[in-house]
């Protein structure tokens, strides 16, 4: 089923095209990859799905619902969210505190409630602490608990980010080149990872990423960009197959056998 | 040195405590600096005698009647300016403040620049220790619920924030309205405790004090702003005797302090029960049972 639908999705910026007619669907359950050279548009994208970026033609349904003219907080709210390419994480906040506070849609207390410690709040507060608690647990991160979230390895910094969005329970988790700078070892384990996310939180994943081994290990469907221009879609043997993909890789010359 | 001076003095710091708190939570939690409170105070100050002098209000009444008004001037004064980014927010707060100050010099209804006078003394120690008990806790128990933590997250990285679905500009807004509360009963204390008003009392000078507070405190702590806007009511009473050098002290001080200590008196860390039990060696209810544990 169709989670997410780009439909002639175009960006500029002053006379610079950084995203030119890209349709393409995400289906629920999927992990779908975005791939391109660098400057491709791949992160335009994200920005546009997130609200980040106003829409300048085109449209994004998600759910069959549009979502190009809505705030950035209201998308979160409809369940979808994302990392970002360079980490941002509440940095001087504790990795409790940043996953507690992204807990925040799964209670709906009001100031007084809060400021008047009423029994709402208190339960509310209770349930919003065991939910932190049990998704630290489950990313491996509990041990940390207390550790301000810039002091954290770069590893743990990413994870903790992607725990973080899951907080807000969604259907549509985006990706932004999450294993850049990790090893091969680290990115086996994000592959797992990923795939771990998808079946236990029931969530759908749309990810940006250079490494290939990753992008072809895990993607049920890719999109390949180039020049915020839709190259090629499809499943990976596909895509690695594609003379046009190839190209825009390696160049005209790089063409296997030639 | 009489009780009266020494009551007035603590007074003082009371007030400057409401409305330092209210200014922590817009600069400390929230980050947004602003340079124009005195203007908020003002405002609470002039509504809450006018309820009580001219329409016969109570003294609480007003007084928390004033803090309103200054609350829904600042629903529309953010409605204009907290779509800016940082620093412009900044300079429009500094205009604001100013803009009042004059507004109030020229309005005649107010007395104008001459003041109003005869405003019967209704703010004891009492009084004061009250409204800073229910300042302190308010703000402890917001701080401490998903709302206070959302406006943590608009200081520490916006984008973030809104990607984790927090209407960042609603929490500025709700920031800006409970600080600018705080500022206008400050005020009304103040009105019903020098018994006289003047617009000169609200200028630049007054908001820079607050803001320096806060920073002097600590971003991010409340019982830091409480601290620093004790030490710096108390400090120039107490350098009197210094007579025209006492600024330049106070001001050396606050130099001093940031530069030894640039994350302020408090570090965006609290006072707590159980940190002060750890100081003096008392065991807390958890340690105890660890110990009990082990054996």
């Amino acid at each position: 089923m169709e989670l997410l639908r780009l439909e002639n999705l175009t960006k500029t910026f002053g006379g610079l095209t950084a995203v030119k007619d890209v349709n393409f669907t995400v289906n629920e359950g999927s992990i779908s990859g975005l791939i391109g050279p660098n400057g491709a548009g791949k992160t335009t994208i994200f920005n546009l799905i997130t609200g980040i970026y106003k829409v300048t033609r085109g449209a994004i349904y998600f759910q069959n619902v549009p979502i190009h003219d809505k705030e950035p907080h209201v998308i979160a709210g409809m369940g979808i969210t994302r990392t970002f390419q360079n980490i941002r994480l509440f940095k001087n906040l504790t990795v409790y505190q940043n996953v507690l506070t992204a807990c925040h849609h799964n209670a709906d207390y009001g100031i007084f409630d809060a400021a008047l410690r009423l029994k709402k709040f208190r339960r509310q507060e209770r349930e919003l602490k065991e939910f932190a608690g049990r998704l630290l647990e489950l990313m491996e991160l509990s041990g940390w608990k207390d550790k301000v979230a810039n002091s954290l390895p770069y590893g743990l910094q990413r994870r903790l980010e992607i725990a973080r969005a899951l907080a807000l329970k969604p259907k549509l988790l985006l990706l932004d080149e999450p294993a850049a700078g990790m090893n091969p070892d680290e990115t086996r384990q994000l592959m797992n990872l990923i795939r771990r996310i998808r079946d236990e939180f029931g969530c759908t994943i749309l990810v940006i990423e250079h490494h290939m081994d990753l992008i072809m290990g895990i993607c049920d469907n890719i999109i390949v960009l180039n020049f915020g221009k839709k190259l090629a879609e499809g499943p990976p043997e596909k895509i690695q197959q594609d003379p046009l993909v190839i190209e825009a890789y390696l160049g005209e010359g790089g063409m296997p056998g030639a | 040195m009489n009780w009266f001076y020494i009551e007035g003095v603590l007074i003082l710091a009371g007030i400057n405590i409401i409305a330092v708190l209210g200014l922590s939570l817009l600069t400390g939690f929230t980050g947004l600096f602003s340079f124009g409170h005195a203007g908020f105070m003002a405002i609470g100050a002039y509504s809450a005698v006018y309820f009580g002098e001219r329409m016969g209000l109570p003294f609480a009444v007003s007084v928390v009647a004033g803090g309103l008004v200054a609350g829904l001037v600042s629903l529309f004064i953010g409605r204009l300016t907290l779509k800016l980014k940082g620093d412009y927010f900044c300079i429009a707060t500094l205009g604001f403040g100013e803009a009042i100050r004059l507004v109030l010099d020229n309005v005649q209804v107010f007395g104008g620049a001459r003041g109003w006078p005869g405003i019967p003394l209704k703010v004891d120690l009492v009084t004061v220790t009250i409204f800073n008990i229910v300042g302190i806790l308010f703000l402890m128990f917001l701080i401490n619920s998903r709302h206070g933590r959302s406006m943590i997250a608009v200081r520490e990285e916006e984008l973030a924030a809104k990607v984790i679905g927090i209407d960042t500009y609603r929490y500025k807004v709700i920031s800006l309205f409970i600080s600018a509360v705080y500022a206008g009963i400050a005020g009304g204390l103040l009105g019903y405790y020098l018994t006289f008003l003047q617009p000169k009392l609200f200028g630049l000078q007054k908001s820079t004090e607050y803001t320096i507070m806060v920073i002097f405190g600590g971003i991010g702590s409340i019982s830091g702003s409480v601290l620093a806007a004790f030490i710096l009511t108390v400090l120039p009473e107490m350098l009197r005797s210094f007579a025209v050098w006492r600024f330049v002290i106070y001001g050396a001080a606050v130099i001093f302090i940031m530069i030894a200590r640039p994350q302020g008196l408090m570090g965006g860390k609290e006072i707590t029960l159980k940190g002060i039990a750890g100081i003096l060696g008392i065991p807390g209810r958890n340690r105890k049972t660890a110990r009990s544990g082990e054996v």
